[in-house]
């Protein structure tokens, strides 16, 4: 369909902003392999120091790519199956608060007030235009679902026996779950640590911010994960030559997800002091309960792969497998859309092991972590982001893929890095290296009396896979900006391919309408978050005055009731000596 | 329910039985051995760095983490010791991790964090902060040395 050229710009703006920032991004991932193999010995490159670095990889690759392009992509969809745009002035000032929020946060970063990683923990203290930029990032990626839900209540309002089509109810599951998690990290960044950091309030609850931040912080990864999970339901079939299996499966994931993504974040804190056990192995199992959507999107898919592989003449049990459209640069985002699709098999296998709290205390905050979400995030989420955008891209614009062979190879050549690098990351973690660490001044560095040779095999594996996925994001640069710089040689339209179903089921009142799922998803919220944030609020001491990185003397003197930093120290070393 | 293709309920039960047995498993093993960081009140005591010995094999160790180091940074006992690690931290997050014997704890400000260990063979035991907390993360360290070097095993200052 055509659209109206606001919106057309709205989308490339929205795709080219966090794509041009992820140059930065992605130089910085591959420096992290750099350093923490050994390469170096530096505390900082260019000018950049590691763990500035490390919060802009993170908080550009993880929250900003990701956060536009959801939005980008929900604009998207909406507009192919409503065949009506959005608010024009809603979507624009949602694309001026991110875009403000992100500009003020990269400041923060760039000008090294900011290295707090992108999860920020206090009493670590950042830059207040991080906190707030962080904030408007949020708040402006909202905006577009309260326009999305009226556009979905008029539609609904003529089509009331119609399903609604499962891409729309997909965008529809993810804000929400998008709109309720950012709730409490939008109460942590402005009621915590907006006005600490201002210097207003002294002291802040360390245990209630990291709290607050997980509420957000896991069902962040579904955020991330779903616009991959509606291409895989609404197109990957389509692009495979078949048909959707099941279009109920789908529906009962997506509500699935909603009532399951939040409530599971304290198994990132199974290792925090003041959380109670039992609301840890609550929400422990809680989190087994997420596979569920995603086992039956696996099932779901393969079965969809086979009837597509079928129909082009496979035969046998697995056969179906050798005959799908891998390499067919036509059809490129079925390769980006497979590749991610067998990484995260691995991401979820290793997903399992991190939220089984005994297995967690092998590998809690070590390399296992990074390397088990970079076979998510930077699996299906990422390729199915750069993916879709160079087909918006080229769709939206008229615009012809710039080295369509190239391209279609992309994905390959990044799945075959991030195998290598998570390799490095798992196998190390497993024996202790930690994340989060320029290794390379310490324990990667042959002169340094913490020297630990175990872990060179490890790094110098994560450098390798390093290596491997910048040249297949310096091939995406080449690709994505070669079509933007191209001519327009065909009519441009907004087109996404869509998947029939091949049972499509009659129409289940229950799996078309949210009310009674979101009834479900603030009951299991509120069993399982009011014990964590009463215990959060309550059990721990008075709280932490602010830290910079560079200093163990607070920011601020500390009230003189509270255990202050720099009280005497007794030493027991020598005793013990 | 006949919306559901029969074929897709059972991959819907396979599913479900899969998940159960995970679950039962995690429950019957929480049940038999719940080894989670314990929820404990703070105290001031708890900042003092120190090495106490309840009785022949029994250790109590107040670790203070800070930036950037462990207090105390050397801890001596005796093969067959179980210790009772209580962690805290004097400024931002740490972590504090001795891999060889999955004990995993986050040190933070105003809380206090504990575990319980049983060192049943001798060496040196690493802890590492696996948390960055700021520019000196890469360097904090601490070591616990289970009878080595034998004879200066001399926990006698409580």
């Amino acid at each position: 369909m055509q659209i109206s050229k606001s919106l057309k710009r709205l989308i490339y703006w929205e795709l080219g902003i966090p794509i041009s920032l992820l140059t930065i991004g992605i130089y910085h991932g591959l420096m992290q392999t750099v350093y923490r193999s050994g390469v170096i010995h530096q505390s900082q490159f260019a000018h950049l120091d590691y763990y500035q670095g490390l919060t802009l990889h993170g908080v550009i690759n993880a929250v900003v790519l990701t956060s536009f392009f959801a939005v980008a992509f929900g604009h998207a969809t909406l507009t192919f199956y409503f065949k009506k745009e959005p608010n024009r002035k809603v979507a624009w000032l949602s694309f001026w608060l991110m875009t403000t929020g992100t500009l003020m946060a990269a400041w923060a970063m760039l000008s090294g007030k900011a290295s707090v990683l992108y999860t920020f923990y206090p009493p670590l203290k950042a830059h207040p235009l991080f906190y707030l930029g962080a904030a408007l990032l949020l708040v402006g990626s909202w905006i577009p679902l309260f326009d999305w839900a009226g556009m979905y209540m008029r539609w609904k309002k003529e089509n009331k026996e119609v399903k609604t089509p499962l891409a729309v109810l997909g965008t529809l599951v993810n804000f929400t779950i998008w709109f309720v998690c950012t709730l409490a990290v939008a109460y942590e960044v402005l009621v915590l640590l907006l006005p600490w950091a201002m210097g207003w309030k002294q002291t802040i609850n360390v245990t209630l911010a990291r709290t607050l931040f997980w509420f957000f912080g896991h069902a962040l990864v579904y955020f991330w994960l779903l616009p991959a999970y509606i291409m895989y339901y609404t197109m990957l079939p389509k692009l495979a030559g078949g048909k959707l299996y099941s279009d109920l499966a789908g529906r009962i994931a997506l509500f699935l997800f909603l009532i399951l993504s939040v409530p599971v974040g304290v198994h990132h804190q199974f290792s925090d002091p003041s959380i109670p056990k039992g609301v840890k192995l609550f929400q422990g199992l809680l989190t087994f309960g997420v596979v569920l959507p995603s086992f039956i999107t696996a099932f779901t898919i393969a079965a969809s792969l086979e009837y597509a592989g079928r129909r082009r003449g496979a035969k046998g049990l697995l056969g179906f497998f050798k005959k799908l459209p891998y390499l067919d640069p036509d059809q490129f985002l079925f390769a980006y859309l497979i590749c991610g699709l067998f990484l995260f098999i691995f991401g979820g296998l290793t997903g399992i092991v991190n939220a089984s709290g005994p297995l967690n205390a092998v590998i809690h905050n070590t390399a296992w972590l990074p390397g088990h979400f970079h076979m998510t995030v930077a699996g299906p989420v990422f390729l199915s982001i750069i993916g879709m955008s160079t087909y918006l891209y080229s769709t939206n614009s008229g615009k012809r893929i710039f080295l369509p062979q190239v391209n279609v190879i992309i994905p390959y050549l990044w799945t075959i890095g991030i195998l290598i690098f998570s390799t490095g990351l798992s196998w190390g973690g497993l024996i202790g290296e930690p994340r989060r660490t320029n290794l390379g001044m310490t324990y990667l560095n042959p002169k340094n009396e913490l020297f630990t040779p175990e872990w060179v095999p490890t790094t110098l594996l994560a450098l390798a896979g390093g290596i491997i996925m910048t040249i297949a994001a310096l091939l995406f640069f080449v690709v994505f900006f070669g079509t933007m710089f191209g001519r327009k040689k065909d009519e441009p339209k907004l087109d996404l391919p869509v998947s029939e179903a091949l049972h499509d089921e009659k129409r289940i009142a229950l799996f078309d309408t949210f009310k009674p799922w979101l009834v479900t998803m603030a009951i299991i919220l509120v069993i399982s978050y009011v014990p964590a944030f009463l215990s959060a609020a309550n059990n721990p001491a008075a709280g932490a005055p602010a830290f910079a990185p560079d200093n163990p003397v607070p920011v601020q003197p500390v009230p003189s009731d509270r255990p202050a930093a720099g009280s005497p120290k007794t030493s027991v070393t020598a005793e013990n000596k | 329910m006949s919306a559901i293709d029969k074929s897709e309920k059972k991959v819907l039960l396979v599913t479900g039985s899969v998940l159960s047995l995970f679950i039962f498993s995690i429950l019957y093993a929480r049940g038999r051995n719940n080894d989670l960081p314990e929820c404990l009140p703070f105290n001031k005591t708890y900042l003092e760095p120190k090495v106490t010995r309840l009785d022949k094999e029994t250790y109590q160790v107040y670790a203070v983490a800070q930036m950037w180091q462990f207090q105390p940074s050397q801890i001596v006992v005796p093969v067959g010791s179980e210790v009772d690690f209580f962690v805290t931290s004097k400024d931002v997050v740490h972590g504090f991790n001795i891999t060889e014997k999955n004990v995993n704890m986050m040190a933070i400000y105003g809380n206090i964090n504990k575990t319980t260990v049983k060192f049943e063979k001798p060496g040196i035991y690493k802890i590492i902060c696996h948390e960055y907390c700021g520019i000196g993360h890469q360097g904090m360290q601490a070591e616990v040395i289970v009878n080595y070097p034998p004879g200066t095993i001399n926990n006698k200052n409580q």
